[in-house]
């Protein structure tokens, strides 16, 4: 292998990941940049105009106040959430997402977004927190503001980064690096102050298709958990990290169900036709006081449909012919059509699979009912999941221990979280994790405007980081003549053999779909004990061009998230969300001693994790 | 459901600096063949079906084959992107056809204005928790707190 050229770019502030938390935080950082003469990059591993999870578009915004009609305000934000989440999320980012996300939605439109509006002049609403939108375009627009923002000479693309980079005096963060997935080239970013806006983590757990359909997943297959394994490495404390998302979602095709619940008002049947709301009601008095209360929390909704499957009532049906029957009856035909319109576009917009698998299987959902299904499991901070670090609240919101001086920065100083991997701020969605980069750049630019000094990079120990990053190469090249078939070999394995190893573990010890997301100490303990192991072969991963290099390193990024998601789970003796993940030993609700958040902490240098719990504040009774 | 490329069509867009497939593609799938001068999906099982490149590509050489594990023969879905709207045509396993236009955007590409009407910067501000325009288009006069008793 030829010795890679290395390009070193030295910035102020510099952002990770170009989706919605990514652009929104490059159009903060624009405006407080200019006038402190400060340069803002953005590094992105695809193209900004289609990256993240909002690339393919969305059909709706899911986090809108109204604040300006009075819809909703903050505090109802929160309650919402803290139910949904079963009494544990971080009040004060949930709520200081909720009081800046209007303003965003109001720039997403003056911008160009189509956004449906009613003939009083609101925003055409699905449901309480969400609003209908023509988002083919969602993302192009917002990366349109993001690069006019920092300029697009800042925004180097097909970048991906592995490691960040801390002052080795001071333990301040100090950069990061990557190499390009185009070109024979490494990068050393050197930077004040960096944002992690990357992704949350899929293919953690085995999807429901593991041949072609192996990333026709619901969430971006391209999100790796860099969002969770950049931050554990350099040491800051993460949160949350036991909680997951699965969710009831069109079978197969992953389709949004959102719009056939609220604002079709669709039912969803078994197979002998029962509600199976009703068939399971009981199952909600076992986990007070959030069973009882409403809305449902989507863990308990997801345990009332297990529950249902599990006494042979499957499979489960959206009964879409029920409701568009219901809702165009006496309509003219115009009227019907606009309907049926709505209907399509709601997959047309954001997961067109669904769509052609409708016309795959000649179902008309005017005429046909569809299978739902429940998700694998994701890691992720910005759905109904709260996975992340543990971030600085804003100063005027957070409770005591919850602010350290600049809002949601990391407890590594000078590195900031947004979007994915902020944790206990759940329900952010796309328009929320777009506030919140523009929280995390306003704090990061008065954290640079404080701090003055430029920190240092470990000259030294950079020579070594750049070369480990392409060592899958040697690790092939050393070793492809110790078989006459390349794909078997004793020294090395590809990265997607690596991947299916990775799912198949964590499916079977961590509590994936087929083992009834099911989980107990020893279980877990066993899984790490084998996680251990393909930790340590990593070391013969092996790539074969650039393409296979992206894969390795993003195979190690979840590797990361997966090792963090099974300490977690075993350090939290409870089951919090029944339908996301149940400790068989531990079955029920404890909030006694458990309504607390589950902290961690990775030491590099000692290569051991610590655990802890940190007490819950409210601020919002 | 991975992409495909029809050889008929994909002319490796000789015209432009870089292929608008391999550009576009969130998921570093699609690369040009450097022999035949031709795009394809170099891994089509980490394909999400996001259409993407299928929107982007000048020829409309791209379309969208249901993955094997799960999809019968014979469907189609076909997008016609403009520059303020999309046509699908949904072509059913039993041919029968469904079109529909969606506006995609309301004003003319690269036109965003993002800082218009918004005061200078003011450093003294870098510390409270206003975000910039929001005294323009937050929609409300005051930032909302919570209500002192509980914190």
């Amino acid at each position: 292998m030829n010795a890679p050229e290395v390009e070193v770019v030295e910035t102020d502030l510099l952002i990770l990941g170009g989706g919605m938390a990514g652009c929104g935080a490059a159009y903060e950082a624009g405006y407080w940049a200019r006038s402190q003469g400060l340069r803002t990059t953005l590094v992105e591993k695809s193209s900004v105009e289609r990256s993240g999870a909002v690339a393919m578009g969305l059909s709706a915004i899911n986090c809108y106040m109204g604040m300006q009609w009075g819809e909703n305000q903050p505090e109802d934000f929160v309650r919402y959430v803290r139910q949904d989440l079963m009494g544990i999320c971080r009040e004060d980012l949930v709520y200081d997402i909720a009081r800046h996300v209007d303003e965003c939605v109001h720039l997403f439109e003056k911008w160009g977004l189509p956004i449906f509006r009613n003939e009083d002049g609101r925003y055409k609403r699905e449901g309480r927190w969400q609003i209908m939108i023509h988002g083919e375009s969602y993302k192009p627009i917002v990366a349109e503001a993001a690069k006019k923002a920092i300029g697009p000479e800042n925004i180097y693309e097909r970048i991906f980064v592995s490691q960040l980079l801390k002052d080795p005096n001071t333990g301040k963060i100090s950069g990061a690096i990557g190499f390009s997935v185009r070109e024979h080239k490494a990068y050393v970013f050197k930077a004040r102050a960096v944002i992690v806006s990357a992704g949350g983590a899929t293919g953690v757990f085995r999807p429901h298709a593991v041949g072609e359909g192996l990333g026709r997943i619901w969430y971006a297959p391209w999100n790796t958990g860099s969002a969770y394994s950049l931050p554990i490495q350099a040491g800051a404390t993460m949160t949350q990290m036991e909680h997951r998302l699965v969710v009831t979602r069109f079978k197969d095709g992953y389709g949004p169900v959102g719009m056939w619940f609220l604002l079709f008002k669709g039912k969803v049947r078994n197979a002998y036709g029962e509600l199976y709301e009703e068939t399971q009601a009981a199952a909600l008095d076992e986990f007070p006081p959030y069973g009882n209360a409403r809305p449902i929390p989507t863990p308990l909704r997801n345990h009332q449909m297990l529950l249902d499957r599990a006494q042979g009532k499957g499979p489960h049906y959206m009964r879409t012919d029920e409701a568009l029957q219901a809702l165009t009856q006496g309509l003219d035909p115009k009227a019907v059509r606009a309907i049926e319109s709505d209907a399509w576009e709601d997959f047309l917009d954001m997961t067109m699979s669904q769509a052609l698998l409708w016309a795959s299987y000649n179902i008309d959902p005017a005429q046909l009912p569809s299978e739902l299904d429940l998700t694998e499991p994701y890691l992720m901070g910005s759905h109904s999941s709260a996975t992340g670090a543990w971030v600085s609240g804003p100063e005027d919101l957070a409770p005591e221990g919850y602010f350290w001086g600049y809002n949601r920065m990391t407890t590594v100083p000078g590195l900031f979280a947004a979007g994915d991997g902020v944790g206990g701020s759940a329900h952010k969605f796309s328009s929320g994790s777009y506030a919140e980069g523009r929280l995390a750049a306003k704090g990061a630019i008065a954290y640079i405007v404080d701090a003055k000094e430029r920190p240092s990079v470990d000259e030294d120990g950079l020579n070594s980081s750049v070369q480990a990053m392409f060592q899958p190469y040697q690790v092939f090249e050393s070793s492809q003549g110790t078989s006459t078939k390349v794909d078997v070999n004793p020294n090395y394995f590809y990265p997607k053999q690596g991947l299916l190893r990775l799912q198949k573990l964590m499916e079977e010890y961590a509590g994936g779909l087929s083992s009834n997301l099911m989980v107990n100490e020893p279980t877990l303990l066993r899984g790490l004990e084998l996680m251990e192991m393909l930790k340590q072969d990593m070391e013969h991963v092996a790539a074969r061009d650039r393409h296979e290099l992206l894969r390795c390193w993003e195979l190690r990024d979840r590797i990361w998230c997966a090792e963090a998601h099974m300490r977690h789970l075993l350090h939290r003796k409870e089951t919090r969300w029944p339908g996301y993940y149940y400790r068989g030993d531990y079955p029920r609700i404890d909030d006694e001693n458990w309504r607390v958040f589950v902290n961690s902490n990775y030491d590099a240098a000692s290569d051991k994790w610590e655990l802890g719990t940190v007490p819950y504040q409210s601020i919002v009774p | 459901m991975p992409t495909y490329v029809n050889p008929e069509k994909c002319d490796g867009c000789k015209a432009l600096d870089k292929p608008a497939c391999a550009y576009i593609c969130p998921n570093d799938l699609m690369i040009l063949d450097p022999e035949l001068g031709q795009a394809y999906n170099q891994e089509p099982d980490q394909c999400w079906e996001c259409y993407a490149c299928v929107k982007t590509c000048p020829q409309s050489a791209i379309a969208m084959r249901g993955y094997s594990d799960v999809v019968p023969l014979g469907a189609s879905l076909t997008p016609l992107r403009g520059t303020d709207s999309i046509m699908w045509t949904v072509q059913f396993r039993d041919k029968r056809v469904k079109r529909f236009k969606f506006p995609i955007r309301t004003t003319p590409w690269g036109t965003s204005e993002i800082y218009d009407s918004m005061p200078e910067p003011d450093s003294s501000a870098l510390k409270d928790p206003h975000l910039c325009g929001e005294s323009i288009y937050m929609g409300i006069d005051n930032l909302p707190v919570p209500e002192r008793s509980s914190l």
